[in-house]
């Protein structure tokens, strides 16, 4: 019997639970006409609830205290080793060599009596846990039968269980965000114990290799991380300055110009566009777009055209972050109430004077949230900065430069074999929660644009 | 009654959207300084017909016509008829109140500045003023000239509306429903300030009310289901109908 089975047991008896609930419910509503409070759906469906619940809070409370005890208990078997990290490592290999029929035998005296305990203590636990589960929820599912009855509010009580899980599904959201902010933040934090923060975020040096021996040449490496951030914001604004008109164009003519037929193919098709696995538009970059751009830069006698630049990369990702720009402003010019349009061509405007004057004024927030969404996919991308910009470190405004991003430096870093407690490492961390600042910063202002025309304008 | 002047004319007009026929042989006059209310039940086209003299239905992509519409004796669509600057000549005033999220001001200001009628900030403001005075809004609203015309009251904005219509200087005020989302109060301002406004324009108002087509307008056009059942003058059709449809709506017997 394994805990797959327990759960489907579980889930089986709930259903059955719902099922003979809603047969009582509609035994009673059978006998007292429209007198039953709920519907009979709604006592099968709490009942079904409060069989099954008891059962999970308690599946999820004991798997947490079990591993505790089983922990603590084989901890006693290996108590010649003073060091707790080099325990857990034995401890984790007695647990290892019954799981998993792969993993070898370790090398102390204790090992043997320690798996034989494990393994009978685990039977005994999940005999015991079976049956426990199992009693519970048939406990519950014939408390949950008893309660049913003509007045039962079964269907305001199922309204309370509704809002409590979305409550909860939002609550574990947030947490998650929390929790993410906070593992970088530490990391960060133990990356500024060995690197000076000013040296950090004003240096202008970046050349993260470190050596692994203390003796190798090169031992220290530096962290300035300035021309990672320049190159992160060019090749950003190169993918803005690309996908900004294109895409606000098209969501002009999209939204304004184009006749039903057009528009019902051509939205699809820049649609499309965002469909697109990164690692192609990466491929494209360096296969096409790369090649062509040299050639340029050969023709028009350009010097020191690199095949990996800012602008080969940054040009990529601006056809990547198109259909952003371009389905989000087009949504937000379409959402322009047609009486507007109406009353400006009314008053003998042509439709791009209405589209200039009227349109755009009523719809910029909406526009300006298009952009700046665009521009925070653009400074978080990966894939096709990895592919086209490179790793260089240089400090340069020159979008012919080879240049590298943020992104592409924590993928170097953090690839390959690594430990993690090397300055070198907790860099990557301390990139990305600046990275996180950043984009953090750029949607609160964009919030507060949106919330100020919304204001002026509703 | 002063001597008639034919303003428009409409003759044998034919309207369909798509496969679907909406307008048929439409013929009717509408004369320069009168009120004309076209009145039927919903769907009968009335907005339909008041939308083809501006050509605003040509913004409708299944919209075709025939027939023929002239004003002061020049075709409306005719190909060398621009819509655009036909449009400046005949304002419009909807159904819900659309002011463009702008202030009181460029709201009333947006037709003169898109057409360059006024020379110098100064003319612009005294027609603007001017505008809002003939609107009879003015003097509600000449200390917040500059806040934005979405926070003014349904029938202010309707007003408003008109306001910025009459800042252009049309000959031709067409009105679809224009009380139709308004409060009896706001509606007889509304109903005042076109009794006012013909003196100087001609007006043809679609309205669902019949009283408000008795009370405002010179003459009626009876509408029901797509064709224009009489017309006349709006005593006539309302103390003595020729027909037993228009009669019955009257009458309140269908409608």
């Amino acid at each position: 019997m394994s805990i797959e089975f327990i759960l489907l047991t579980i889930i089986g008896l709930s259903a059955y639970s719902f099922y003979i609930s809603k047969k009582k419910a509609a035994a009673i509503s059978a006998i007292n006409g429209a007198e039953i409070h709920s519907q009979p759906n709604y006592h099968g469906m709490y009942a079904a609830f409060l069989t099954i619940s008891p059962a999970l809070v308690l599946l999820i409370v004991w798997s947490f205290i079990e591993d505790t005890i089983i922990t603590m208990r084989l901890r006693d078997y290996f108590s010649d080793i003073t060091e707790p990290s080099i325990a857990n490592f034995y401890i984790e290999g007695v647990i290892n060599f019954v799981d998993d029929v792969n993993s070898k035998a370790m090398d102390h005296v204790n090992f043997f009596t320690a798996t034989e305990y494990y393994k009978s203590t685990m039977h005994l636990n999940l005999l015991l846990k079976s049956i426990v589960l199992v009693m519970l929820t048939i406990i519950a599912l014939r408390y949950s039968f008893k309660l049913i009855s003509a007045d039962f509010k079964a269907r305001d009580l199922f309204e309370d269980v509704v809002i409590k899980v979305m409550n909860i599904a939002s609550i574990f959201a947030i947490f998650i965000t929390i929790g993410i902010v906070l593992s970088l933040l530490f990391e960060t934090l133990r990356f500024f114990e060995s690197v000076p923060v000013q040296d950090f975020l004003f240096g202008t040096h970046w050349s993260p290799q470190m050596s692994i021996r203390e003796d190798q040449v090169g031992s220290s490496g530096s962290f300035g991380a300035v021309p990672v951030f320049t190159g992160t914001i060019l090749i950003s604004i190169i993918a803005m300055s690309v996908a900004g008109p294109i895409g606000l164009f098209s969501a002009i003519y999209l939204s304004q110009y184009a006749s039903n037929r057009v528009r019902s193919f051509a939205k699809p098709i820049i649609e499309v566009l965002a469909g697109i696995p990164t690692v192609v538009y990466g491929f494209f970059a360096v296969i096409t777009v790369g090649p062509f751009f040299r050639e340029m830069g050969i023709f028009f006698d350009i010097e020191g055209f690199s095949s990996e630049s800012a602008l080969i990369a940054g040009s990529v990702l601006g056809i990547m972050i198109i259909p952003f720009i371009a389905s989000l402003t087009d949504d937000a010019l379409s959402a322009v109430p047609r009486s507007l349009k109406e009353g400006s061509l009314a008053m003998g405007a042509t439709l791009s004077e209405t589209t200039t004057r009227v349109i755009i004024p009523a719809s910029f927030h909406g526009i300006v949230g298009s952009f700046l969404l665009a521009f925070s996919r653009a400074i978080g991308e990966t894939m096709i900065v990895v592919m086209a910009a490179g790793f260089a470190a240089n400090l340069t405004a020159n979008p012919f430069d080879a240049v590298t991003t943020v992104t592409v430096q924590i993928v170097g870093l953090l690839t390959g074999d690594q430990e993690f407690d090397s300055a070198k490492t907790l860099s990557a961390f301390a990139l990305a929660f600046v990275l996180f600042f950043l984009t953090l910063i750029l949607n609160v202002i964009s919030l507060s644009i949106v919330k100020k025309y919304r204001e002026q304008y509703e | 009654m002063s001597i008639e002047e034919l303003k428009v004319s409409i003759k044998n007009l034919n309207v369909f959207y798509g496969e679907k026929q909406a307008l048929f042989g439409i013929n009717l006059n509408i004369y320069a300084n009168e009120v004309t209310s076209l009145i039927g039940p919903s769907g009968c086209g009335k907005s339909t017909l008041i939308k083809c003299i501006n050509r605003m239905n040509d913004l409708v992509d299944i919209c075709r016509y025939n027939g023929q519409i002239m004003i002061d004796g020049e075709d409306v669509n005719d190909p060398s008829t621009d819509p655009v600057s036909l449009r400046t000549r005949i304002g419009m005033v909807f159904q819900k109140p659309n002011p463009f999220p702008k202030s009181l001001y460029d709201n009333v200001a947006y037709g003169p500045r898109l057409h360059g009628m006024t020379n110098s900030k100064e003319d612009l403001d005294e027609l603007v003023i001017t505008s809002l005075q003939k609107a009879g809004l003015f003097n509600e609203v000449k200390d917040r000239l500059f806040e934005p015309g979405t926070g003014l009251s349904g029938g202010q904005q309707q007003r408003l509306c008109i306001a910025r219509a009459l800042a252009v200087n049309p000959e031709i005020i067409l009105m679809d429903e224009p009380c139709s989302a308004l409060d009896p109060i706001a509606t007889a301002k509304i109903e005042e300030l076109i009794e006012e406004l013909k003196e100087k324009y001609t007006i043809v108002i679609v309205t669902h009310s019949m009283q408000q087509a008795a009370r405002v307008s010179n003459r009626t056009a009876y509408m029901h289901m797509g064709e224009l059942i009489e017309s006349g003058l709006t005593k006539t059709i309302f103390s003595n109908p020729e027909h037993i449809k228009t009669q019955d709506y009257i009458t309140g017997r269908i409608g």
